[in-house]
């Protein structure tokens, strides 16, 4: 007689009880913590969780704040930049670092330096460079012998009368303040994305090279059609850490600027923060985080569906 | 005969390591040239040079009688197929064979014909919209066949094609290249490290071992008389069995070893005559002849079975002369067990006799 067929449920028992800490931990804090903000964003929770329903006066009020709708837009602008750039940047340097170099390891090792630093230090370094009166501007105008502008005046061209009246000041100019925040950012970022990306490129096999080669086809059309497209799941990674980096991006902008000058570089994980824990209005931090969810979800989602959705295809 | 490609003291190092020493070759127009040797012997080396994908450190490539030292791969009129297949992973097979030549800016037309001609030839016509991934191994390396195909030069080069194919396939793949070749007449040259191989599609064998060309001859020649010792091991399954003895050219030409005198009566000497003194003597498993035809041979000697390898076309035997180990092939349907005795000979002419210091054929 067969001997009956064991309850599922009992089967690898070791394995299940080891997950159950980690299963639990992303239901109560990820998905429980989730739920919980959502559902106190339409309360009025100020500095205390409060169950006093408001409806979406919360969402009103974001909306209605000039500092979020900044928050939105710089995020726009440094994400967008941000995800350009240190793709372009990390794959330039990945290609650059993949043609047999010398002191390969070195040039790897400083360029991936920065990333082992915090935001913090990060944005304390750059605040420096980027200031006007001893950093790079300051370095500029040194060279050229800092004449004051009163000497310059009716000179017409002269090298030292330019590199004196140079202005390189981001961070004290609301308009381009983001960019410096993106300089910042790119110089800590792009070194990982460069390590990845040259993984990938090593991961494609010689003999791909060579028989374009034989081919006959130049370098950079084999980049553009053959390598790259090999290399879509070092992308896909690359663009999820990419992405998350940009939305969470928060100390870079408390070390360097502090949301200023003015409001030129708050951003939204900033305001959540800073009206959570700073302004004692929790019902307004949430509303905004969860604003931060929907749009991490609108990207998500669809990416989701495209990318595992098709698995049955044949 | 013009030569298609001749190779003119070839040198290639790496730093200081030579890999290629003053290396000279000629190939005949149409000549299926197979490239032999263990890894690190220096076979691919050779090869991507010719295809010009390693520059040389010194010396001449001609190929159809153009000194192509310094030109670019696709400009030395080659095609190449790859052991990992290389195929562009994400085209479709089509566009695996029109890469090239679309970015070369051949008419449209033309690359339609060129393409229907390559996988007419290769039956792959069911398969040109596929990609790679949605192909066997077998398909894929016709496609890497197709994509040289395609290409309309004179030069073909394979770089170990069938390594990464399971046996069965293999062997059929290589009767369709050996059939391709007779098909188009292309001068070919097949790096492999299977002996196997090399025999069957050869029409020469250049058998290679550090940097150098030991032995370039027809597989027959390299066969029946290896010019030295280790293309005497390196061809052949089992390997040729060896006695260290000494060459006696007093009277009668006589081996003698510790297993017994042969009588070397009948050996075919190498072009400087007769030699004496210290030699390997070495005779292939199934040059052994063994029971009633033994009795016919002028070296006759008993020997007891130790070991016993049923293949079913044939039979391996291991067995012991004296001290010495044997190799010896018998018919698929003998029934020797293991402790038997057998007689077993050999005719002098069926031997080889390499110098002990040189290690070369006398």
């Amino acid at each position: 007689m067969a001997a009956s067929r064991p309850n599922q449920l009992f089967r690898n028992k070791s394995a299940k009880i080891a997950a159950i800490p980690m299963i639990a931990t992303a239901l109560v804090v990820f998905l429980g913590g989730t739920i919980w903000t959502v559902a106190h964003s339409f309360t009025s929770s100020k500095l205390l969780p409060k169950w006093d329903l408001v409806g979406l006066t919360q969402y009103e009020r974001l909306w209605g704040t000039r500092r979020w709708l900044i928050s939105i837009e710089n995020l726009m602008i440094y994400g967008v930049c941000m995800l350009v750039f240190c793709f372009v940047i990390g794959f330039v340097l990945a290609a650059l670092m993949d043609q047999k170099i010398r002191f390969e390891n070195t040039f790897r090792a400083i360029i991936l330096y920065p990333y082992a630093l915090s935001f913090i230090v990060t944005g304390l370094v750059w605040q420096w460079i980027l200031n006007p009166e001893f950093g790079l501007q300051h370095v500029i105008r040194s060279l050229g012998g800092n004449r004051p502008p009163a000497e310059c005046e009716g000179v017409g061209l002269s090298l030292s009368c330019w590199l004196s009246g140079i202005e390189f000041d981001p961070l004290y100019n609301p308009r381009i303040a983001i960019y410096g925040i993106l300089i910042a950012a790119l110089w800590q970022g792009t070194g990982l994305i460069m390590v990845l990306m040259l993984a990938g490129l090593r991961g494609i096999d010689q003999e791909i090279w060579r028989a374009s080669r034989v081919d006959g086809i130049p370098a950079w059309k084999t980049y553009l059609f053959v390598v790259i497209p090999m290399m879509r799941p070092v992308f896909v990674t690359t663009l999820v850490l990419i992405g998350a980096a940009i939305v969470k991006v928060y100390d870079l902008i408390v070390a360097q600027t502090g949301g200023g000058p003015g409001n030129a570089t708050e951003m939204p994980a900033k305001y959540v923060y800073d009206y959570m824990f700073g302004g004692q209005n929790l019902g307004q931090g949430f509303a905004a985080s969860t604003m931060m969810l929907l749009a991490v979800l609108i990207v998500v989602i669809p990416w989701a569906f495209m990318e595992f959705g098709r698995k049955n295809r044949g | 005969m013009e030569p298609s490609i001749s190779i003119r003291h070839l040198d290639l190092s790496f730093g200081a390591v030579d890999v290629l020493k003053d290396l000279n070759l000629d190939i005949g127009k149409g000549e299926f040239l197979v490239l032999l040797g263990s890894s690190g012997c220096g076979k691919s080396t050779l090869l991507n040079c010719v295809a010009g994908l390693l520059d040389v450190s010194d010396g001449q490539i001609f190929i159809s009688g153009r000194n192509v030292t310094w030109e670019e791969p696709s400009k030395r009129g080659i095609g190449m197929v790859f052991q990992s297949y290389a195929l562009y992973p994400q085209m479709t097979v089509e566009g695996n064979l029109t890469f090239g030549l679309k970015n070369a800016g051949m008419p449209r037309a033309e690359i339609a014909e060129r393409v229907e001609r390559a996988a007419r030839i290769l039956q792959i016509e069911p398969l040109l919209k596929r990609k790679p991934a949605a192909l066997s191994g077998g398909q894929r390396q016709r496609v890497a066949i197709g994509r040289a195909l395609v290409r309309d030069v004179d030069v073909f080069l394979f770089d170990e094609p069938l390594s990464n194919l399971d046996a069965k396939l293999r062997t059929d793949l290589r009767a369709e290249i050996k059939e391709l070749h007779q098909t188009l007449g292309n001068t070919m040259i097949y790096v492999t490290h299977d002996q196997i191989e090399a025999m069957t599609l050869a029409d020469r064998i250049a058998i290679m071992r550090g940097g150098l060309i030991l032995q370039l001859d027809s597989p027959k020649e390299i066969y029946n008389r290896p010019a030295n010792k280790y293309v005497a091991g390196f061809i052949g399954s089992p390997s040729m069995n060896f006695f260290e003895g000494v060459v006696d050219l007093g009277g009668a030409p006589v081996f003698s070893c510790e297993a017994g005198d042969f009588d070397l009566s009948g050996y075919e000497f190498g072009a400087a005559g007769p030699q004496g003194g210290p030699a390997w003597l070495g005779i292939r498993p199934e040059h052994i002849a063994h029971g009633p035809d033994a009795a016919a041979c002028p070296v006759r000697m008993e020997a007891t079975v130790r070991l016993v390898e049923p293949l079913g076309s044939d039979t391996l035997a291991r067995v012991q002369v004296g001290e010495r180990l044997l190799w010896i092939r018998l018919d698929g349907q003998s029934s020797i067990r293991p402790g038997d005795t057998l007689t077993i000979g050999w005719h002098a002419e069926r031997a080889n006799l390499f110098d002990s210091a040189t290690e070369n054929r006398i």
